[in-house]
């Protein structure tokens, strides 16, 4: 599973996606990967607010994530 | 809608040819709002903003909020876009506007396409001073 990485994100894991390896313990919903990422990445739990996209949609905590999913971590936006 | 709206994410910004875009016959009103880099935040000195998006996203939450405008307001024609890249100071980076028949449709909801913009796009700003750089609004 990729999940693309943008702004601060980007900066805290170092890449512009991060891969979980096929014989790790695959997050299963939003919640899952939030806690997996943050927990890989302490830095992300300290951003004032994380959110998941799923086919560039912002997804709730509950969301199921499938194999074939676009997933982002969108850090606190700060356009205009 | 679709031809009365235009999002764009672009690499340089020209505000200049806002009006002919929002032009239309039945609007007696424009409003337009332009952000542009300042040089000063909270007095420490900017040397210039660096912006990066997650484009296809941003273009769909783009075509939302300008999709909005349109069911609240009595809207003609709305304009969003938005720049990426490195930008100096006084340089624009955003540009919203509406036109409407009369002013306070394209007022408020000028307002609305900038506020929520600024909410809910993914669009990252670094402010890039002279010893540091610093990602806006991600920690608390």
């Amino acid at each position: 599973m990729e999940v693309l990485l943008f702004g601060i994100a980007k900066d805290i894991v170092g890449s512009s996606s991060y891969t979980i390896s096929e014989n790790a313990v695959m997050p299963t919903s939003v919640a899952e990967l939030k806690q997996q990422l943050t927990t890989d990445f302490p830095e992300l739990g300290k951003l004032s607010s994380l959110a998941v996209a799923v086919n560039s949609e912002y997804a709730e905590d509950g969301v199921l994530l499938q194999s074939q999913d676009e997933i982002a971590l969108i850090p606190p936006v700060s356009g205009g | 809608m679709v031809d009365k709206i235009i999002v764009e994410i672009v690499d340089e910004l020209d505000p200049s040819g806002v009006y002919q875009e929002l032009s239309d016959p039945n609007s007696g009103g424009f409003c337009v709002f332009v952000g542009a880099v300042r040089e000063f935040t909270q007095n420490e000195q900017v040397m210039a903003l660096e912006f990066e998006t997650y484009q296809g996203m941003a273009i769909k939450e783009m075509t939302k909020i300008a999709q909005d405008a349109m069911k609240k307001w009595d809207l003609n024609k709305v304009v969003i876009r938005h720049a990426v890249g490195k930008k100096e100071v006084e340089e624009p980076v955003v540009v919203v506007g509406a036109s409407s028949a009369h002013r306070d449709a394209c007022f408020t909801a000028c307002r609305y396409l900038i506020d929520t913009l600024k909410e809910t796009v993914p669009i990252w700003k670094k402010e890039m001073f002279k010893n540091k750089s610093i990602w806006v609004s991600a920690t608390p």
